[in-house]
């Protein structure tokens, strides 16, 4: 998993000053999360189903091995085939030689976050074949060598003026004067587009939302209905997921799916609910004549039973991101991870590692909001912590953090010198700041005062001197 | 190589959750939960009367952009030539193998192009569904002989006959009918279609017809209030 979080900070300068991104993200306040609270609104039994799908899947994590057998043993049954995959590398190599064995030249792709993650497109462009993104924000992104920016708006940050003219310059095949304002214009140009692609591809890949232990199927959910045409029309549907995915019913899908579109998009039921097992039937008049299963590990196994197993019951419906003001202000690119917003911030460092991305459980002001619309009640707040105590306990946090932390831990263990030294610091504020309440300009607190005032502290002393005069309710 | 792939990833599983393959009493309390399958919550809006689900599905399918035609049994033919004529929609439809739809050009309004697997450009395309599922509004295809996946997402139009009797509450109803359905596994394609195909993916604006139909038309056939199963 490709990791660029050490850039963060700098990232972050150039998010807040792209005036492109602030418009999007602007946005997605209105839309995603207003949808999300009528829907969650409107269904009394919401808060039952987040506890009972929490318990499904702590009870599935508790067995995956069990469950992943399971499910492997069905679609063998079912005449398909599943690969495991312990990292990345050994999912790519499936995937490539299903593509060569089967002669593939081109390949389309359903949306696949696992796909990302391992970073297939690259690699299956080095070995010659061409991999064609259906979902409409990962065809916009790929053209524009890009990468998701949310996990289920992938992209989310791109303008329409901007979506405009890059297909210009990658559909040459169109007149050059066509009028390309309008979202409209713009999707029917890649539904003409993308059909060309969904009947001339040799192989389909999609990724999963659920697996089922009980059928050996895969599920995915989509609005487009790109994902269907993925996997019908190719002779080779190719199901690139991850071992956490899998959950033991089909009732149990169930209770998933009411929480998973109400939570992503404020949908009661997504467009499409595909239920997809093995290979087509002897008398079936179409889908795929191959039906292949990739299921990787790449770190989450080692996640299981301790203090982050419980990230992995993450449906991945962006609630988190869609709700998060870091992510809300700085966007998904800033985080250097395919996984943005708090649930990347817990996750990357699980899944790459924490030195790369320490910056990551940092971006979060832990005002618990993930953890409030996660339905799957995810601590994800805690988890931020957790990682934040690893940082500092494996000497990763930067000196002079460390070493400001050490000085104030030295004082906050002597009562006496830390009053002083606040009372001190306290009458030094205010009367640097006297008359304005606030100071524009700082010696060593440059990183606070460049983007905001530090308000000062009233004269009169410390909250704990006025308390004890008797000043203080 | 694989097999080892196979042992890496079940060890992995296993050393992090500090024990070994799972117990053989542990096995048989899974084993049984996959067999039965119980239910969990199941939403007020997926329970009700005959007349209340029906009346549900109507409303949710509409509320997803879906339109509702409800017509007595020999009304199909005529209903979707109707749908033909509102819509100035080609009356040349392609039409699942299923039986239940054979006299769909029976008056000559309608010519029927194919049965069976719909061409790339085929405009129209008519299909039956298993049920039809009250608490989403969601039309439930399963793929087979009479029934091909390829029509439910390649035409603009998507045309799909529904019987009330077939209306089911929630989505455990849903799964009942499917595995009463399904005696070698389940059928390769489940689809659960609620409304038109849609994006959010240029600036949150919702646009129909993405790669799938632009437009849905449900025909619910009113085949009798005695014949639910509910």
């Amino acid at each position: 998993m490709h990791v660029t979080s050490r850039r963060f900070k700098d990232n972050v300068r150039g998010a807040v000053n792209d005036a492109n991104l602030r418009q999007s993200l602007a946005t997605m306040k209105t839309g995603f999360r207003v949808k999300r609270g009528l829907a969650v609104a409107a269904l009394p039994e919401f808060e039952a189903l987040r506890e009972a799908g929490k318990a499904i899947k702590t009870h599935t994590l508790e067995h995956l091995d069990h469950y992943l057998e399971h499910f492997e043993a069905r679609v063998l049954e079912r005449g398909g085939h599943v690969h495991w995959a312990p990292d990345a590398e050994t999912a790519r190599r499936a995937v490539l030689d299903i593509c060569r064995t089967h002669g593939a030249k081109t390949v389309t792709k359903g949306k696949s976050m696992v796909a990302e993650e391992i970073e297939l497109n690259a690699f299956l462009e080095g070995h010659g074949i061409r991999p064609v993104e259906t979902d409409l924000g990962e065809y916009i992104i790929q053209l524009r060598h890009e990468l998701p920016s949310h996990i289920i708006a992938p992209a989310i940050h791109v303008r329409k003026s901007q979506v405009a003219s890059t297909f210009r310059e990658s559909h040459p095949q169109f007149p050059a004067d066509r009028p390309l304002e309008e979202p409209r214009e713009l999707l029917d140009e890649a539904r003409t587009v993308l059909r060309e692609h969904f009947l001339g591809a040799d192989v389909g890949i999609t990724g999963a939302n659920f697996l089922v232990a009980e059928t050996g199927s895969s599920v995915i959910v989509t609005n487009e209905g790109n994902g269907d045409l993925t996997q019908l029309l190719p002779r080779v549907h190719i199901v690139v997921t991850s071992i956490e995915k899998v959950v033991p019913t089909l009732e149990d899908t169930g209770t998933l799916l009411r929480l998973l579109a109400r939570s992503a998009t404020g949908q009661i039921m997504s467009s499409y609910t595909t239920v997809s097992t093995g290979p087509r039937r002897p008398d079936d008049p179409d889908g795929p004549d191959h039906f292949h299963v990739v299921l990787l590990d790449n770190g989450r196994s080692r996640l299981l039973g301790g203090e982050f197993q419980d990230v992995l019951r993450c449906i991945r419906c962006a609630a988190c991101i869609n709700h998060c003001p870091v992510y809300g202000a700085v966007g998904g690119h800033a985080y250097g991870s395919v996984y943005p917003g708090p649930i990347g911030s817990v996750l990357t460092p699980g899944l790459a590692s924490l030195e790369e991305s320490a910056s990551l459980p940092n971006a979060s002001t832990l005002c618990g909001r993930c953890e409030e619309v996660c339905p799957m009640k995810i601590p994800l707040p805690r988890m931020l912590r957790h990682w934040r105590e690893q940082e500092f306990a494996r000497h990763l946090t930067p000196a002079r953090t460390r070493w400001g932390l050490r000085a104030w831990a030295f004082a906050a263990r002597r009562p006496w010198l830390y009053r002083l030294g606040t009372g001190l610091a306290g009458r030094l504020l205010s009367r640097l700041g006297r008359g304005r309440g606030r100071l524009a300009r700082l010696p060593l607190a440059g990183g606070w005062t460049q983007v905001r005032d530090l308000p000062v502290p009233p004269p009169g002393g410390t909250f704990m001197a006025r308390y004890k005069r008797g000043e203080t309710r | 190589m694989a097999d080892s792939s196979r042992e890496t990833v079940l060890n992995g599983i296993r050393t992090a959750l500090r024990r070994g393959p799972v117990s053989e009493s542990v096995r048989r309390e899974l084993d049984g939960r996959l067999a039965d399958h119980p239910a969990s919550v199941v939403p007020s809006i997926a329970r009700g009367g005959r007349d209340a689900l029906v009346a549900r599905f109507i409303a949710q399918a509409e509320a997803s952009a879906a339109t509702v035609a409800r017509v007595a049994p020999d009304g199909v033919a005529a209903a979707v030539a109707d749908l033909v004529r509102r819509h100035n929609l080609p009356a040349r439809v392609a039409v699942a193998a299923d039986p239940r739809l054979d006299d769909l050009d029976a008056d000559g309004v309608l010519t029927v192009d194919r049965r069976g697997t719909p061409a790339p450009d085929d405009l129209v395309g008519v299909s039956h569904a298993v049920a039809g599922i009250a608490e989403t509004g969601t039309l439930m295809m399963a793929s087979g002989p009479a029934s091909p996946s390829t029509l439910n997402m390649l035409p603009d139009t998507h045309i799909v006959v529904v019987r009330a009797t077939d209306v089911a509450g929630g989505l455990e109803d849903a799964w009942d009918r499917l595995r009463a359905l399904s005696t070698d596994g389940l059928p390769r394609t489940v689809h659960f279609i609620t409304g038109p195909s849609r994006t959010g993916d240029i600036e949150q604006t919702l646009q129909l017809g993405a790669h799938g139909p632009r437009r849905l038309h449900v025909i619910l056939v009113d085949d009798g209030p005695d014949a639910l199963g509910q």
